[in-house]
């Protein structure tokens, strides 16, 4: 057990996919200008990584690693370079399977996630998980708990710097630094302070 | 639209990182050292110009409906030749870049230029702009690796330029360069940099700002 919280504790923290690995820049600059779309957009990040994760790890371990297409009588077959193209049709069909579900059940959520939820098939830190899982050679269980915290410490990334940018905009800076500049400076004073994590858990 | 134009428009004032705000992600994670920073500036600059041709080749043929799966999938067979193609010939910068290569999969440059360029356009002019927008990537990517590479451990591209004390020389190595705050602070300061040299580009925040609203307006 104490392994799986680890594994969780260090994808928040340690390893921050936005802060330490710098994924999923490109959202996290553009959707951050008010904390409660950031919240949504965080929400909807944890369900996505959560789900990605682990099933691109079981269809990678059950098709793509040598020996997985034994049983049809090809054990000899490596197919671990289509994992890209397997990982992204996933993440996709996947998104679009969700953005579905929610249209019809709770569309108030969806309503809230707008149009953020279908961008999450091009933002890399989804992706990106998926490639860190399949580097650290995580089993089913461990690359469940390594979804849901790389998910969850990519969300509280996303709020705290959300929250400071709230602030920001009552600040009179340079000219030339105002908007993206900024932004940009304070993600890395907030990297700053998530590398003072560095070492923890384990 | 001329040629020139659409080459060397994207190096400096359309830059896809500095003004684009397009595949910020790998600009920020892979410029620790200054090699594997150009290897990637060459591998999105290929990708860029094999996705841009093809598109551009099949902009009739392709439905609007499913046109976001077909570049997607371009692009992606694109990733692995350039991923295997590194792994084969320069497997130790493939080390170093790790999963970054594969990321250029979801590296919005690529779609983002897709999207607004060569879906609309014939393709010497789409390769062109591939081109420019590569250069302009992989100009933001070197000189962020060269500070950080120089001041963080006293080499370029691995060679000693400032002798580091722990070998007898004077230069004290900067490690806060070697973390990823740096990258950030350098491309923030870049910006600062480029908008200081293009007032055109500045964004107006007036209106988020309720105090600059009644002071600032223009009389």
């Amino acid at each position: 057990m104490t392994h799986y919280l680890g594994i969780i504790f260090d994808a928040m923290f340690t390893g921050n996919l936005a802060l330490t690995y710098l994924l999923g820049m490109c959202t996290f600059l553009a959707v951050s200008r008010r904390v409660g779309t950031a919240v949504g957009l965080g929400l909807a990040v944890i369900a996505v990584q959560s789900l990605t994760v682990p099933l691109n790890q079981l269809l990678f371990e059950r098709l793509l690693t040598p020996g997985a297409l034994a049983w049809a009588g090809l054990p000899e077959v490596d197919l671990r370079f289509l994992k890209l193209i397997l990982f992204i049709g996933l993440i996709a069909a996947l998104v679009q399977v969700l953005e579905m579900i929610l249209e019809r059940y709770v569309p108030r959520l969806h309503a809230a996630l707008g149009v953020y939820l279908p961008l999450l098939t091009v933002n890399c830190a989804i992706l990106g998980a998926s490639l860190f899982m399949v580097q650290r050679d995580y089993s089913g269980l461990e690359s469940a708990a390594f979804g849901f915290g790389a998910g969850a410490g990519w969300a509280l990334a996303v709020v705290g710097f959300a929250a400071i940018r709230e602030r920001l905009v009552y600040s009179d800076v340079p000219a030339g630094l105002r908007g993206l500049g900024l932004a940009f400076i304070v993600a890395g004073l907030m990297s700053l302070a998530f590398s003072g994590l560095a070492g923890l858990g384990g | 639209m001329t040629s020139s134009r659409t080459l060397f428009g994207p190096v400096l004032d359309q830059n896809p990182i500095m003004a684009q705000v397009l595949g910020v992600c790998s600009a920020l994670a892979v410029t620790r050292e200054l090699e594997p920073a150009l290897v990637m500036g060459a591998a999105v600059t290929c990708v860029l110009a094999y996705t841009n041709v093809a598109v551009s080749l099949m902009r009739g043929v392709m439905p609007r409906s499913i046109r976001l799966i077909l570049e997607v999938t371009l692009i992606a067979s694109a990733v692995i030749v350039v991923d295997e193609f590194l792994k084969a010939y320069a497997p130790d910068t493939s080390r170093v870049l790790t999963v970054f290569v594969g990321l250029i999969i979801t590296n919005c440059i690529v779609l983002g230029r897709a999207e607004a360029f060569a879906m609309q356009r014939p393709v010497l002019p789409s390769l062109l702009d591939a081109i420019g927008n590569g250069l302009g990537y992989a100009l933001v990517l070197a000189t962020v690796a060269a500070w950080r590479e120089l001041f963080g451990a006293g080499t370029l591209l691995g060679r000693p330029m400032l002798p580091a004390t722990d070998a007898g020389g004077w230069f004290e190595p900067n490690r806060l360069m070697e973390k990823p705050v740096s990258a950030f602070l350098l491309i923030g300061l870049l910006i600062w940099l480029l908008r200081g040299l293009r007032p055109r580009l500045r964004e107006e925040v007036a209106g988020d700002a309720p105090w600059r609203d009644q002071e600032a307006r223009p009389s």
